[in-house]
């Protein structure tokens, strides 16, 4: 979108992200909630800054392309993809529901802006490398950029690092793909479940430009992505680290909500904490 | 009176062999002549599917991607998204045998155009063994919604199947076999996608086969001629989408059908013709392929006659089924 949004604003395009979430999820009765706010803050920073996208002509040429390996977390891609006027806020709503665009997991074909079908862990990166191959090798175009995000438990899947050979030997500098490091997976903890780390050492090994971050800081997120733009001669990974359910803090830092969503009651305190609402219909609202 | 033009030395001993991939392999490079969109990858098996005249034509346009055959799936269908038309090559053990999921998400259900080739499927693989003998592919890729599969008959049409899925827009599974097979038709023989072709007329039974059981087919009905049973073949070189048209005609025609395939008949070949006749037309049918079991090493003109699925074995099947079961569609 390109930089017209300060710091400031796009924290709290983040935090009204956050609550589009709560109550898409809390109206849709199942769903993947820490995923999905901890990841705010790199949506808010991709959509409202980094991307080059055109939400009216979802299509456009010259886009970058983004695309949600993780894709259990997409009720914060679709929150982003609404405000940034993608499609009309009131069909967040409709997320998980029959006859929605808004599928529990993101499909291409039905909603035009994504790029992929995701969802099954583990192939996001090499779709991202197919096109970010295509760009360096096939069309000589160096003015786009493909991004992917991947959730740290997905890296226990074989495909990812089938993808991280093919994008370090490929040399796929305009791929740039982040990993939200937010240390939880369904099972428990992600080192209890199958440790991770190194895992700056396992990028950079793979041939990767390898930054770590904080997750949580727009400014971090943005100087990452304009650092990965500037190396040229390998693909760039962000490590993200991340608080799962960043911003309730009955959810941070609990595996447990990684696949449930909040009911009634745990959605209106959670956004108490996330701040009054203005602009968003909760249908029990009446209830706060 | 069908127009399908066989070859005609088909039943001649010098009768033209070629392995059916090299068909592919020749198509490949064509398509890739007169469509710069098409990129052909592999995964470290180049040679042996036939890739490697695109490889030498157009080496900007190939893509190695190693022993990975899930990345390679994966990766076709970002090079689909980015406007390409990706190739996407291996054994069909491993392609889709190790990546169906891969295929089913980022392919199928995505709706991008990746053709998956599938080579040394079948048993005719033969000395390889088991684990390389890719009998369950076909009930694999049948369930996949999108997707269009195509097992050639031979080599001639193979090469016709390769330009004509480089240019329909759509997920495709294209299953080559391996060893040398008779050519069975001709340059001018029709070859469309979701097309069936009667190949010889008959009256008595309906033998309807895909891929390298077409030509087995076509020796059981001259073995059957001689007995007195006059066999209609049919070759179905499209499994998905099927001609259901031509199928039910000559089940019609015919009231028996036999169908023949290399690989597990659950699910399969025979299990599509049973499902469309079944729906529309009930007519008794006899199922020959794998019979829920591996296989297991040996030359292809062995393993045919092992596990019965040579011209001699369907014609002795054949002739057992028309003796027992009644003709149905008759007034």
């Amino acid at each position: 979108m390109g930089g017209q949004l300060t710091i400031s604003e796009l924290q709290k395009k983040a935090n009204d992200l956050r609550k589009e979430v709560i109550c898409m999820l809390e109206s849709a009765g199942s769903g993947h909630t820490a995923g999905s706010l901890d990841l705010a803050d790199i949506m808010a920073a991709l959509y409202f800054d980094i991307l080059k996208v055109d939400p009216k002509n979802p299509n456009w040429e010259e886009r970058d392309i983004f695309s949600l390996s993780n894709g259990h977390t997409v009720p914060i891609q679709y929150a982003a993809m609404a405000e940034a006027g993608f499609f009309d806020k009131s069909e967040l709503t409709t997320l998980r529901k029959l006859g929605s665009r808004l599928q529990g997991h993101p499909e291409r074909v039905i909603l035009p802006g994504l790029e992929t079908t995701s969802g099954p862990l583990g192939s996001g990166l090499s779709q991202a490398a197919g096109y970010a191959y295509s760009l360096q090798y096939l069309d000589n175009n160096k003015h786009r950029f493909v991004y992917t995000i991947m959730g740290d438990g997905e890296l226990d899947e074989g495909n990812v690092w089938e993808a991280a050979m093919f994008a370090g030997k490929y040399k796929l500098s305009q791929l740039i793909a982040f990993i939200d490091r937010n240390n939880i997976q369904i099972d428990g903890s992600t080192e209890s479940v199958m440790p991770l780390e190194d895992l700056h050492v396992k990028w950079e090994s793979f041939g990767w430009h390898v930054i770590e971050i904080d997750g949580h800081n727009i400014q971090s997120i943005i100087d990452a992505v304009n650092m990965s733009k500037a190396i040229t001669n390998r693909p760039s990974m962000i490590i993200a680290y991340t608080i799962a359910g960043k911003g309730v803090d009955f959810m941070e830092y609990d595996y447990k909500w990684h696949g449930i969503s909040p009911n009634t009651e745990q959605a209106a305190r959670a956004l108490q904490e996330l701040g009054v609402l203005d602009d968003i219909d909760l249908s029990k609202e009446a209830e706060l | 009176m069908n127009q399908y033009q066989l070859n005609p030395n088909l039943f001649n001993d010098d009768i033209t062999q070629e392995p059916i991939r090299v068909g592919f392999g020749r198509g490949l490079r064509v398509a890739g002549e007169i469509n710069d969109k098409i990129v052909a990858l592999s995964a470290d098996l180049t040679d042996s599917t036939q890739e490697g005249s695109f490889r030498d034509t157009f080496p900007d346009r190939f893509i190695e991607t190693g022993i990975a055959e899930q990345n390679l799936a994966a990766v076709s269908s970002g090079l689909a998204l980015a406007g390409k038309i990706p190739f996407a090559s291996s054994f069909a053990a491993f392609n889709p045998g190790r990546n169906w999921e891969q295929i089913r998400t980022t392919i199928a259900l995505n709706d991008q155009p990746v053709k998956i080739i599938g080579s040394h499927a079948g048993i005719s693989d033969g000395p390889d063994g088991a684990t390389h003998q890719m009998l369950e592919d076909i009930a694999l890729m049948r369930v996949l919604p999108n997707m269009i599969i195509i097992v050639p008959g031979d080599s001639l049409e193979a090469e016709k199947a390769t330009k004509l899925i480089a240019e329909n827009g759509k997920p495709c599974y294209l299953r080559l076999a391996r060893e040398k097979t008779p050519i069975i038709s001709t340059d001018q023989s029709p070859f469309e996608i979701g097309k069936a072709y009667v190949v010889r007329d008959g009256a008595d039974v309906s033998l309807m086969g895909t891929g390298t059981m077409t030509y087995q087919l076509l020796v059981a009905a001259n073995i059957l001629a001689q007995q007195g049973i006059n066999a209609e073949v049919v070759h179905v070189p499209t499994v998905k989408p099927l001609d259901t048209e031509t199928i039910i005609d000559s089940a019609r025609r015919t009231g028996r059908v036999v169908t023949a395939e290399e690989a597990q008949i659950a699910a399969g070949f025979g299990g599509a013709v049973a499902e469309v006749l079944g729906d529309q037309l009930p007519t008794p049918i006899h199922r020959i392929g794998m019979q829920d079991r591996f296989g297991e090493s040996g030359e292809t003109e062995e393993l045919f006659d092992h596990f019965e699925i040579s011209g001699k074995h369907i014609a002795r099947k054949v002739q057992d089924f028309v003796n027992n079961t009644p003709q149905y569609h008759r007034n």
